[in-house]
């Protein structure tokens, strides 16, 4: 299994960062957001001393910085990976988190998907993954199927209306984070 | 052929009620032409020049007579009473109202068909040899791991965003009838030196702009990885393919810049992770798969009875002898033979059929060939399965139906995508340009001495039309608003595949057929008893053609 990776630099921000809004799907139902998601600033100090009180949401090359600093607030530090960080970059450290989130620049960038899928089934990430930034309501059955349980939907959605779209499709094909077996190893055993 | 049970039907009722529900948020405003753009591609439907266009998934090609009658039904019902036979062996209709499209879909579902990820960047129709099962050269009939693979790839959460559309093509002979190091992945069923089946896997195939031929990364993987080895391969392109720049996104851009040996080691390394896993085949399922593509009820018959018929009859009608030549192919059971029905008469765009066409299709399978049909590749229709003597009856219908034309794997065959009449990525038309050729070329016995000559013909860059494997291919380009055409010689689909070269200078519209003519007299000039194209090519090379077709008139 890859390691973590080492004395990661500080990303520079690239394009639009996540926003962090006030409401969220979380587990099949309307929740207030309890997370704040800090984008990337291209601040070049930053010091776990500097980081906002409460529950935060960094970003991964800031968190892999300052992990060691951060041990005594574990329970309030998620991390958040953008679409060209992979699974691997935060690999197995993913099991010491609460929270991750991957953003999603535009809907269309399915890297995330995978990168959920890896610290589902790879990494053992048991904790809230959470879906930020550009995807939308159509993908929702396959993002729940590749792990995410959160979705933090940009800008004012009807987040009521859009909890409809997790119930499109009530089977898979392939084994996915909530249905181990894939369809032809049931219907095997059926047959 | 595989059936739906009721856990296929179910998914495909809820993809059309899906597609419905985001159709109307479309219709009514609340889903962006930006958000519906890729879910629409996603059910295989385009916005073209003239129309919307839809494109219906035939998995590997096959269909039966029912599915067939529906197309009818819906070609009629929908557009405008015809269809089109695409070089995915897949079937496309030119005219639907977008507002109409859920209820098609949700008519092709009643018959277990769908058009899920025709379109779009993610997983296509997989695709093999249209002689399936049925030819004698063949090693393990190929269909049932299609079928896995069709299964694998359907609404795949992971794999429905992928830098760039993907496509998987399965080949179970020694002779490649279904282009597979033109595809993404190549699958080629191989058999070890312990006889068990495997797979030798081919990477970063693909036409298009840039025309690369897929290189092997695994000589042998044992048949029950194959999903997880596909897994690890489109996970790996997910994930590192490029993404900022479209005509740099498919598979064969990465693979070549990491290079294919270090693109296989991320690929078995990430398959080290998931082998074994919950994707894995099990030989159950295999066999499972196995069970839909059965031995039809074949009757016995008396060794070379069937052969000595058709001769007699051959004997006493040149057409048929000819059409007998060209349009059957050999089956592997003593007194069948696999007959393909020509959409390619002169005058008619290639893969064209209308819905009286598909009807007739319908019966003449449900009377000559246990009912079921395939597309090809070339755009053509196979019955797989005919009785050596019901050929002739078989012809004689044929010909009424206008699908009997002697032409198959010759000149006038040709593979052409729809091209600038309708398709809005076009530089330029294909199907006049098809039509001219036909034209000029309608002597059968000039073509039957011409002997195996592809020509495929491409109306852009984008290369639906094959024409970077044609023996002869045909490029429109366009130079300041006008459309001109560019030809290259000695491409070829086959185990020896290659990728043509350009000729030189384009030509005008009006110039193809004679530029065309030129480049047979040389061939014909140069040829060796028997020999054909591209064997000839292959031996002179590309200058002979050149000095000819752009010699100075004196």
């Amino acid at each position: 299994m890859p390691k973590p990776a080492e004395n990661p630099a500080v990303k520079k921000p690239v394009g639009a960062q996540p926003e962090n809004p006030a409401q969220l799907i979380l587990d099949g139902e309307v929740a207030d957001n309890q997370w704040n998601l800090l984008p990337l600033t291209g601040e070049e100090q930053i010091t776990a001393d500097k980081l906002a009180a409460g529950k935060i949401i960094l970003p991964a090359s800031v968190w892999l910085a300052l992990r060691e600093a951060l041990q005594e607030r574990k329970q309030e530090i998620g991390v958040w990976l953008d679409s060209d960080e992979t699974a691997d970059f935060i690999g197995e450290y993913a099991r010491e988190l609460p929270l991750v989130a991957v953003h999603f620049p535009a809907f269309t960038d399915g890297r995330g998907f995978t990168a959920a899928r890896l610290l589902r089934e790879r990494y053992g990430f048991k904790g809230e993954l959470r879906a930020v930034g550009n995807f939308i309501r159509d993908q929702l059955t396959y993002l729940t199927r590749c792990g995410f349980n959160a979705f933090a939907f940009q800008g004012a959605q009807p987040l009521t209306k859009l909890i409809d779209s997790l119930q499109d499709f009530s089977d898979s094909y392939q084994a996915t984070v909530d249905q181990p077996k894939p369809i032809f190893r049931r219907r095997a055993l059926a047959s | 052929m595989y059936r739906y049970d009721e856990q296929d039907h179910k998914l495909i009722r809820e993809r059309v009620a899906q597609f419905r529900g985001q159709t109307e948020r479309y219709l009514a405003g609340e889903l962006s032409e930006e958000e519906f753009l890729p879910l629409r591609l996603q059910n295989g439907l385009y916005v073209q020049r003239l129309a919307p266009m839809l494109r219906i998934a035939v998995p590997y090609g096959l269909m039966n007579s029912t599915q067939v009658r529906r197309l009818a039904h819906i070609t009629r019902k929908y557009d405008k009473g015809y269809a089109h036979f695409t070089t995915r062996q897949n079937v496309q209709l030119n005219w639907p109202n977008l507002e109409d499209v859920p209820d098609i879909l949700a008519e092709l579902a009643e018959v277990e068909m769908h058009a899920v990820q025709t379109s779009g960047n993610c997983i296509r129709n997989t695709t093999t040899d249209q002689f399936a099962g049925v030819a004698g050269d063949e090693l393990v009939d190929p269909r049932p791991y299609c079928e896995l693979i069709r299964q694998w790839s359907t609404f795949h959460p992971e794999f429905a965003f992928l830098p760039r559309k993907f496509k998987i093509a399965v080949c179970g002979t020694e002779e490649d009838r279904a282009a597979i190091r033109a595809h993404d992945i190549g699958v080629q069923i191989v058999k070890n030196d312990q006889g068990e089946t495997g797979f030798q896997v081919f990477v970063g195939g693909g036409l298009g702009r840039t025309p690369i031929l897929g290189v092997a990364i695994r000589d042998f993987l044992p048949e029950t990885h194959l999903l997880s080895y596909l897994e690890a391969i489109v996970r790996v392109y997910n994930q590192l393919g490029r993404r900022d720049n479209k005509f740099k996104a498919r598979i064969k851009i990465l693979v070549k810049a990491m290079g294919p040996e270090e693109f296989a080691r991320r690929v078995e390394a990430e398959w080290e992770q998931i082998k074994d896993g919950a994707d894995e085949l099990t030989v159950e399922a295999i066999e499972w798969a196995k069970r839909f593509f059965p031995e039809q009820p074949y009757k016995t018959f008396k060794a070379g009875h069937g052969e000595a018929v058709l001769r007699d009859q051959a004997g006493d009608d040149k057409a048929f002898a000819r059409w007998l030549e060209r349009n059957t192919f050999p089956h592997r059971v003593e007194g069948y033979q696999a007959v393909t029905l020509s959409t390619k008469p002169t005058g008619i765009p290639p893969g064209d059929v209308t819905d009286r066409q598909l009807e007739a299709i319908a019966d003449l399978a449900d009377e000559f060939s246990f009912g079921e049909v395939r597309v090809t590749h070339e755009q053509n229709v196979v019955l797989a399965d005919v009785e050596q003597e019901k050929l002739f009856a078989l012809w004689q219908a044929a010909r009424k139906h206008g699908f009997a034309t002697p032409n198959i794997g010759t000149l006038t065959d040709m593979i052409c995508c729809p091209g600038g009449d309708y398709c809005s990525l076009a530089n330029a038309k294909s199907i006049p340009v098809a039509e001219a050729i036909q034209r000029k070329f309608d002597d059968l016995d000039y073509l039957y001495d011409l002997g195996d000559l592809d020509l495929n013909i491409s109306g852009c860059m984008n290369a639906c039309g094959h024409h970077h494997i044609g023996h002869i291919g045909i490029l429109g380009v366009d130079k300041k608003g006008e459309e001109f055409y560019q030809v290259q010689l000695g491409g070829s689909a086959n185990q020896d595949a290659s990728l043509g070269k350009v000729l030189g200078p384009s030509f005008s519209r009006d110039e193809m057929p004679a530029t065309i003519g030129k480049i047979l007299d040389v061939f014909v000039e140069n040829r060796q008893p028997e020999e054909f194209f591209i064997d000839t090519y292959n031996r002179i090379g590309l200058q002979p053609f050149k000095e000819r077709v752009y010699a100075k008139a004196s």
